[in-house]
């Protein structure tokens, strides 16, 4: 199991950029009032048949050859599930996978949300081939990033270089703290 | 909100910079496992530990952190490897962020392998 729900988030959008995706959308929506926190991890990658889509929610099937177990998705499906709520993947072949997971907010078998920055920061410094929007809600106020207007000002200076690099470290805590309030969850 | 202004005057800075960085074949590579197994066990500390060091101690132009899948030793994860141009691969296994801002202060600047994190050191039964 994954101690923070940003780690599954890491780890299932690492899937995307494996996929071969060139833009990777990814939305947390927290909302109090209805009691949810919904993670949507969007892809234009290769996507999936039906019958893979099957067999990724079942950990002993991987595609991998390193090892024989492939547990990304089912630590995602059950932390979203063991709360509650609901977990599913709607997926193209050549056209892209979406995978939606909804976690019970106050439901005690919740993880915490965790290093959201962390987690984005990681995903945009070290896929530089790939683009990434991602959007945070909370209660209906909202910030997004994206890395195609980045890209846009910086030119051929690459986002690893150490002041780009902290500079979307701060975007990324500074405008969740500004949105969220603060709010630990 | 930040904006981005602040982003436009850092690439205002940064140009006429880009080429200065090192060819990448004469990079030490130090790279993190970030599959399942690494995230789960801790690597997502160690790889902003030792990007964040590289970065402050001004390694920049020698040594490139980057990440990797599965590399097939999941029960040893959080992973290391550290590849300098002509010389063996060094694994190191079991790590976190102190251990990595050791490899970074004994190995990266040093030169000095960090022997008792290594798998190599490892009692593998």
């Amino acid at each position: 199991m994954m101690p923070e729900i940003s780690l599954n988030i890491l780890d299932v959008a690492e899937n995307s950029t494996r996929a071969k995706a060139s833009l990777v959308e990814i939305t947390v929506d927290t909302d109090v009032a209805a009691d949810t926190l919904t993670v949507v991890i969007k892809d234009d990658g290769c996507g999936m048949t039906e019958e893979q889509v099957a067999q990724v929610i079942d950990p002993f099937y991987t595609s991998r050859t390193t090892r024989k177990v492939g547990l990304g998705v089912p630590f995602f499906k059950y932390a979203a599930e063991s709360t509650g709520g609901s977990f599913f993947i709607r997926s193209q072949v050549g056209v892209g996978t979406v995978v939606t997971a909804v976690f019970v907010l106050s439901h005690i078998d919740r993880m915490p949300l965790g290093d959201m920055t962390s987690t984005i920061h990681s995903l945009i410094v070290y896929h530089p081939d790939t683009d990434f929007i991602y959007c945070y809600r909370y209660n209906g106020a909202s910030f997004t990033l994206d890395t195609r207007e980045f890209r846009e000002i910086l030119g051929d200076v690459p986002f690893d270089t150490p002041e780009v690099s902290e500079y979307i470290r701060e975007y990324l805590s500074e405008n969740q703290s500004e949105t969220d309030g603060g709010a630990v969850y | 909100m930040k904006s981005l202004e602040e982003l436009r005057a850092i690439r205002e800075k940064m140009q006429g910079q880009v080429g200065l960085r090192a060819e990448d074949h004469a990079h030490t590579r130090v790279v993190v496992g970030m599959a399942t197994c690494g995230i789960a066990s801790g690597a997502r500390p160690v790889l902003n530990t030792l990007s964040r060091l590289v970065q402050e101690k001004g390694l920049t132009g020698k040594v490139a952190v980057t990440q990797t899948g599965c590399i097939g030793l999941c029960q040893y994860e959080p992973i290391v490897e550290v590849m300098e141009p002509g010389k063996p691969k060094i694994t190191y296994i079991k790590m976190d962020s102190e251990k990595a801002a050791e490899v970074v202060e004994r190995h990266l600047i040093g030169g000095h392998i960090v022997e008792e994190y290594t798998l190599a050191s490892a009692d593998i039964k």
